[in-house]
């Protein structure tokens, strides 16, 4: 499984630090998605689709390998 | 497929099934169709989205336009005293709800670094703290009381108040003039009148941070050489609003909710750690800010229908949110249900900014409210409490209530 994260389409709106909040963060300028650590990706696949899926903005990419 | 539903007249605002569920109307268009129809209540013949995955469509969709100022933009309710709309609303610098991308993208922006989860999450101890206080001065009190002024309205307001730079002795007035900009019956140019009082009542204050900048957010924002003082304002008056009016209504109505389902109540308060949840599921089921509209900038296709430039599209995100193809009896309140994916805050670029603030402050509010007033009731007969189907958010006027015991 492959995630990336857009920063240029997010919004900021921390639905992905709610669901998965040791895969994800905000930057403390902007709020934009930052990936903290892609080696639990796989270990949080569930939470991690699930994040994709609430994004508002549609700013995260699951790829399943 | 049940086909048979008439094109309605726009949509009503009255509850005729309960406080706590949408119209059957809306109900029937669901039912029918996630995408019907609507002849709206001036004559423009658009569109009205009822269904969970439809309203994610059409709101994540930036061919969809929030804009007022790019045609008419037509409302899906009936404003009584409202004549009907005959020019675009011209843009008010900041109010980025209004905008699309680039100029929301930069006003936001400019944001959304303040209402990160991190950040509501070093909030959450004094907001806490807040709750209590105003709670102490709730147990002083003597039965019944209004739950609205004292308690449901002062919290939220107190912490965006304390988060903009706002003075808190200001609030009567500005709180007056939201909530007479927010009232449906006022004919429209009252509303926009208004709305320019509180402009310039937020223009004063902008003035006075550009000078005497302090530690809160407009100050922040004044120090910026790449924002104007019409766009603070603008700013200032959307988060103003937006950050008193939505958790207050939340917060009285979830707490009126609660008391109606006093099974779940009883959950919540022998489990506590349910209280996440909770809060989710009474934003799912209350859906306090219903109704929403868009504006097609372009001949488009959404759910099988094209839809033609220069539509208005309404949506209800209280329909949306008791979908059946969404969530399992959705009528019903729930509070160990998994609520994620509900519509309350919206979706797509304008999902609300503010909703890590606005759950922290429903956590500590609610857990509050329960833990001190263990006896907490209605005062008046549930039928007797006036609900605010005459107003853009939707909530209680008032909620009298009683209690015989205060705990710490």
């Amino acid at each position: 499984m492959r995630l990336s994260a857009d920063r240029d389409t997010c919004v900021g709106a921390g639905m992905c630090v709610l669901t998965a909040p040791e895969v994800f963060d905000q930057d403390d300028e902007q709020g934009r998605v930052v990936i903290l650590d892609p080696g639990v990706v796989d270990e949080r696949a569930e939470a991690v689709r699930e994040a994709a899926v609430l994004c508002p903005a549609a700013a995260l990419t699951v790829t399943e390998d | 497929m049940n086909t048979e539903v008439p094109v309605p007249h726009g949509l009503p605002t009255e509850r005729d099934n309960g406080p706590f569920n949408p119209h059957s109307l809306t109900a029937r268009l669901r039912e029918a169709r996630p995408l019907s129809r609507m002849v709206f209540p001036d004559g423009h013949e658009g569109w009205m989205v009822t269904g969970h995955e439809v309203t994610r469509q059409l709101l994540a969709d930036p061919r969809f336009s929030s804009r007022m100022d790019l045609d008419i933009l037509h409302m899906p309710i009936e404003l009584p005293g409202q004549g009907e709309m005959t020019e675009p609303i011209p843009q008010q610098p900041g109010m980025f709800v209004r905008m699309d991308p680039p100029d929301h993208t930069r006003l936001r922006g400019m944001l959304t670094g303040v209402f990160t989860v991190k950040r509501m999450r070093l909030l959450e101890e004094h907001i806490i703290q807040l709750v209590e206080r105003q709670l102490d001065e709730l147990a002083r009190l003597t039965p019944p009381v209004d739950l609205v002024r004292e308690f449901t309205l002062p919290v939220p307001s107190l912490a965006i108040c304390e988060l903009l730079g706002v003075p808190y002795e200001d609030r009567d007035d500005f709180q007056s003039k939201t909530s007479r900009s927010m009232d449906l019956k006022l004919p429209m140019e009252e509303r926009l009148a208004v709305a320019m009082e509180s402009a310039e009542y937020m223009s004063g204050l902008v003035r006075r941070k550009r000078t005497e900048p302090g530690d809160d957010l407009l100050s922040d924002l004044a120090r910026r050489d790449d924002v104007s003082d019409e766009e603070l304002v603008g700013i200032g008056q959307l988060l103003l609003g937006a950050g008193h009016e939505t958790t207050a209504n939340m917060l009285a109505l979830g707490t009126f909710a609660l008391l109606r389902h006093p099974e779940q109540l009883a959950d919540l308060r022998a489990n506590p750690e349910l209280m996440q949840g909770a809060v989710e599921e009474l934003m799912r089921f209350l859906s306090i800010a219903d109704i929403g509209v868009r504006y097609a900038t372009e001949d488009l296709e959404l759910a099988g229908e094209t839809i033609a430039k220069g539509s208005s599209v309404g949506v209800s995100l209280l329909a949306a949110n008791h979908d059946p193809a969404k969530f399992d009896n959705p009528d019903t309140l729930d509070i160990r249900r998994n609520a994620r994916g509900h519509v309350a805050f919206g979706h797509g670029i304008h999902q609300c900014l503010g909703q890590q603030l606005a759950r922290v402050e429903m956590r500590a509010g609610f857990e509050g409210l329960l833990r001190r007033f263990p006896s907490l009731a209605l005062a008046i007969p549930a039928e007797d409490v006036k609900l605010r189907t005459d107003m853009q958010i939707y909530g209680v006027h008032e909620l009298p209530v009683t209690w015989d015991e205060v705990a710490r």
